[in-house]
This record gives C-alpha cells, structure tokens and sequence, in this order.
C-alpha cells in the first residue's frame, strides 16, 4: 500500500502516513508541487525551519515502462524565491516506487550543528546522526555507503555545495553505474544542506514492489510505447548516437547559441566542442557514446567520456553544460569542460548556474574569456573551499551580476538561463519568462518545434504563435514530469499519434482508473496554476516574468534579432 | 554560383563537413540534397544562411546550406 513518510529534522522524529486522497492520483511534479503549495508558507525563508522539502517517484516510476524512472524533488526555491520542482534520473525513483513511498516529506531544522542521514528501508525510515560523511564530495559519499550499506544502496546526497547552502547546490543521486545524476536548478541542495541532511539512503531489500491492477493491458500499451520511442528519429537514433550535444553545431547554425555572456548567437569554436566530434572522441578514447542514466532508459542519450589516457573523466555530460563553459565561457578544450564536469558532480552544484556564473565573472574581469584552467581552479579552490569569491559564484549568475555592478545578467527570477538565444529562438523565451521555475528550457521545450521540426515547424526568429506553443509544451511537460517520464518521451509523443494514448493507458493500468487525454491536460494546467499560486503568494508577480532588459536593447548577431514582446503579451500566457 | 554546403552529425559519414560547390543559377535545395545522395525524407533541419528553409527554397550566389538529419537533445 502507497505511504507518504515524514521526517521532521526539529523533534527528530518520523511519521508512516496514509496517502490523503487528494493526493492519490498524483505523483513526481504534480505531488511535490501540491505539498509544497499545500504545506509550505509562501513567505518564508527558503533555509529556514518552514520550509520542507519533498521528494515523489513519478506515478510509473517502478513498472516496467520505459523512461519513467525520474524522481521529483520540491520545496521553495533559494535562487528563484518561488516554488521549485527539479527532477532526476538515476536509482533513487524505483526503489521509492517499490517501497511504496508515494512522497518522502522533510520538515523543520535540527536544533544543533549535528548532521544526519536519514535510511529509506521497507519499514520506513530511520534518522541517523552522520560525523563521518559531512565535508566529503558526493563520489566519496556514495562509495563510502556503499562500502558500509552494500553496492545496490540507493543514495541520494549533497556535496560542499550543498552544506555550504549555495543557492546553486543540488542534489545529487546515484546511477546505475554508480556515478551521478542531479537534481540540478534552483538550489534545493541548499534546502537539503539547511536541513543538516547529507544523505538519504536507499534499501529496496523486501520491498513490496508495484502491483498492476490490469497487467495485461499494461504490457500491451508498454510495448506499444517502447516501440514509439525506438521509432522515432529523435528518441531511437539521434539522441542515443550523438547525446544531446548534437545541439551545439544546431544552435550555431541557427544563430541561437548564445555566446561569450550572451553577446553572440554563434561561437568559432563551436566544432571543437560539438556532438561530432565528442562522439569520435569519445570512442577514440574506449569511452561509451551510449549510455542511460536510469534503469529501463531505452534513449541512451548520456555517456561515458574518457580522458587522453582512457581513464574515466565524467559521464552525463550533457549540452547545456558542454556550451555553458564552451560558447557561452569561450572555453575550447572539451577536456577543461569534461574536468569541470566532474568537479561539479562532486561539489554538488548545479552545472547550467554555475557555467552562466562563470559567464558574469568573466564579463566582470575575474576570469579572462576562456580561461579553462583558472575555471577549474576557482571551481576546486575557491567553490570548494567556501572563499568569499566561491561563495558569491557559487550562489548563482545573478549573485555575481549583482556583486559586480553588471546589467548584462542572464537570468529570469534569479535563475540562470540556459542554452538558447531567446531573441533567435523566441518561443523559449516565453518558456524562460512565464515558468514558475524561473528560467528553464525544460519547463517548455519550444526548440523542440522553433528548431528541431518536431511536432510542426514555428519559425523562431518571429512572434506569432509562441505563446500557444510554449503554453502547450508547459502544459503538457507539467503532466509529462508527474508520471515519472523522461521528457524526451515528448519527441516522440509530439509526432507519433499512438505514443501519449498508450502512455495514458499504461496509467490507467497501473491503478485501473479511466483517464483521458482530456484529464491529463488538466492535470497539466492545475499543476502550473498550483505554482503559479504559490509565486504569486511568495511575491513573484507578472513583473518577475520578464526577461532582463539587454535582450530588447543589444541585437543578437548573425540575425540582429531583438526580444519583442510587450508584457501584454507575455501576460496573456497565462490566459487558460 | 557558389553554395557552400554544411553537413551535421552522420549525414557527414563519407562526404565532408563543408564544401563549396558549384551550381547554375536557379538551383534549389533540392538539387543540391539529391546530388549528394540523399533522400529529401531523410532531412531533418534545412538551413539556409541560418534560417529555416523548404526543400524547393531557389539558392542565390554565396548561400549557406547547412543539412541536418532529424536529431535534438535538451
């Protein structure tokens, strides 16, 4: 039977709970939204005792559908001041679904210094104070648990980042080859790390497991899904061929990759950190262009990258993170940014804030453009370390914009915006401008359409019809992200008319209920509505849905183009 | 006229990354999609000089065609 468990940090106390009905029908995003919207004062501090923070399986996280094994992570947001949902790959989402752990929620704040761990197991969960973890990397954290707990342990955990109460720290989980995902933006590492949790870890052992309330359904439209997403040229040959780097010569070619501090939409260096040539780096190097960062995942779109030597360097090395200290940092040494990546991971922090944070701090003189090696260093020795200078990089772009006395800061409700132009690729910037979660391309994927030619063809560089288009994406990824999936399950679902159909009727297997696609889309609509009633509460109005100013003043090369729209308009988002 | 060609991920297996060839005036994407051998379903993405183009879009001197296979990431 599903449970909602409570652990609350003050009285060092746990609770097994029934699951109210309300909250039956939910899981990942719509779950932690709605608790945290329910639960959580809208005013209070992000790191104070109010604040609490959730963690939901999505609802066929734990079955055998392919790519539903994401998990969601909520509370209010240190960076944005608005609520936050940020969700991951990794192990941690199966063995919650197993457990029967609808949502994990985690209140209050100890009294004393002390840090804990808290062990997730088939009876429940169990607070433990934690001296030996505490000031250890994230890969140190997991091999130590694994060490003492047994190398299937599922770990959820925070690095320095995190203890330190960065705004940009995540939270990071373990993968199946025992390295690491995240749950990246927002700083929700930082909510952990004020809780004095180091880590949750994980014991599967004994669970009672998912029961189907319809099997056979369930294994026709699972079958019939699985063969939607290895059909699609997106989701069965591109992504698990080139990894979402691919993107990296696309945004150039487009004029959308935006470019030393978002000066220019197009970086001369743009072949040397390309998907092209990583993916013959990569198997030049015995490395693994195809790899899945969760159980079940038949994309395959992250992978494995060696360094000269053929040593392991990092895996899920992704795109915005590729371009965010490439293009956007002028750093051309694909190695520097794989280094980086690594040293991120075991700090702890979030890649996208972090690389545009480089981005202002090189704008504001600390750093010369593309110096990789003092990256690294500043990233090992002052991130690390917790100096005043880590510190302020470290708590996020717009913290360095503001420190610095600089107008050129990419970011809308404080959070750093990510890899693509909103001037040439302006459905995205109605995503970046309107989203409850502050600048995120995945709240609304427009360049899924604006560039990628899925699910039609809405020219970027014009207006018309990006409203609609980023509303519907947001609405539909809302749904996407509480049922568990991995939201490239949308390139397929834009295109293929069976592949949401079945991904609705394997739900209603799941639980035998009678869903619609009606029902999901509203599901979708009172999901944004639940956050955008939450922002609003917490002092987030329309006038936080803008973007900064220098996208309507400074035109983007090659295009010249120039953010447009009037507030009007962007407000008119919101009409649904 | 001159047309420089760009070619993106595996459409780039056995051709080239950039090319410039030669064309009569009048030619369109088309022309130059089938010439190097591939199909027009194949196309993912077809830029011309940075924007969205159709596959029958005329090409002019010193045009930038840039073809990609039906790729994406996030």
């Amino acid at each position: 039977m599903d449970k909602i468990i409570r652990v609350n940090l003050e009285r060092l106390t746990t609770r097994i709970e029934e699951v109210a009905p309300a909250w039956a029908g939910l899981g990942g995003r719509a779950l932690t939204s709605t608790i945290v919207a329910a639960e959580v004062p809208p005013t209070c501090h992000p790191l104070g005792p109010n604040n609490k923070l959730v963690f939901a399986p999505g609802l066929l996280s734990g079955t055998s559908a392919s790519n539903s094994g994401r998990l969601s992570a909520g509370a209010k947001s240190p960076l944005t001041g608005g609520i936050k949902e940020s969700n991951v790959g990794g192990t941690a989402a199966q063995m919650f679904a197993r457990l029967g752990v609808k949502a994990l929620i985690i209140e209050g704040i100890p009294r004393t210094d002390r840090w804990y761990g808290l062990h997730l197991h088939k009876e429940g969960v169990t607070i433990q104070e934690e001296d030996e973890l505490p000031g250890l990397g994230n890969f140190a954290v997991i091999e130590a648990l694994q060490a003492r707990l047994g190398p299937k342990t599922g770990v959820i955990s925070i690095g320095p980042s995190g203890e330190m109460k960065l705004s940009s720290a995540n939270i990071s989980v373990k993968d199946p080859s025992g390295k690491i995902r995240s749950h990246g933006r927002g700083g929700l590492g930082a909510v952990m790390g004020s809780k004095r949790i180091k880590f949750i870890s994980i014991d599967d052992a004994g669970a009672p497991g998912i029961t189907l309330a319809d099997p056979e359904r369930f294994k026709t439209a699972s079958r019939a899904f699985t063969k939607a997403l290895l059909d699609h040229p997106v989701s069965g040959q591109g992504l698990p061929t080139f990894g979402t780097n691919v993107l990296v010569n696309i945004l150039n070619e487009a004029g959308g990759l935006p470019t030393r501090n978002f000066t220019y939409g197009r970086f001369d260096g743009h072949e040397l950190i390309s998907g092209e040539t990583m993916h013959d780096t990569i198997v030049a190097r015995g490395g693994k262009p195809r790899h899945g960062c969760h159980a079940g995942c038949v994309i395959q779109c992250s992978q494995v990258y060696n360094d000269q030597a053929g040593q392991y360097l990092t895996s899920g090395f992704e795109y915005e993170t590729i371009w965010g200290l490439g293009a956007n940092c002028c750093i051309k040494d694909l190695d520097d940014i794989a280094r980086a990546d690594s040293l991120m991971d075991d700090l702890g922090i979030d890649s996208i804030e972090t690389a545009v944070a480089f981005g202002v701090a090189m704008e504001a003189g600390i750093l010369a453009w593309g110096d990789g090696g003092e990256m690294l260093r500043i990233l090992r020795d002052e991130v690390g370390r917790g100096t005043p200078l880590g510190r302020i990089i470290g708590s996020g772009a717009g913290a360095v914009g503001r420190t610095y006395g600089l107008t050129r800061v990419p970011v809308v409700k404080n959070q750093a915006i990510p890899a693509y132009d909103p001037r040439s690729v302006k459905g995205i910037g109605i995503t970046y401008a309107t989203t409850p979660m502050g600048a995120d391309h995945t709240a609304g994927y427009t360049i899924a359409t604006n560039i990628l030619n899925v699910g039609g063809q809405v020219d970027p560089l014009r207006k018309e019809g990006q409203i609609e288009l980023s509303r519907n994406l947001q609405i539909a990824t809302a749904a996407i992200d509480s049922t568990g999936m991995c939201i490239f399950v949308a390139f397929p679902a834009l295109d293929i008319p069976e592949c949401l159909p079945v991904l609705i009727d394997m739900i209603n297997a799941r639980f035998g209920v009678a869903l619609t696609g009606d029902d999901v889309v509203n599901l979708g609509k009172t999901v944004l509505k639940t956050e955008r009633g939450f922002n609003l509460a917490a002092g987030l109005t329309p006038a936080h849905d803008r973007l900064p100013e220098f996208f309507a003043s400074d035109p983007v090369s090659p295009h010249q183009a120039v953010w447009d729209f009037s507030d009007a308009e962007i407000d008119s988002f919101w009409d649904f | 006229m001159k047309i420089t060609v760009k070619l993106f991920a595996h459409f780039r297996h056995g051709r080239f990354s950039v090319a410039d060839q030669d064309y009569p005036g009048g030619a369109d994407c088309r022309q130059v999609i089938l010439d190097l051998g591939f199909r027009l379903g194949e196309m993912g993405i077809v830029m011309v000089n940075g924007q969205h183009a159709k596959v029958d879009q005329t090409l002019r001197d010193s045009d930038i065609l840039a073809l990609f296979p039906l790729v994406g990431g996030g």
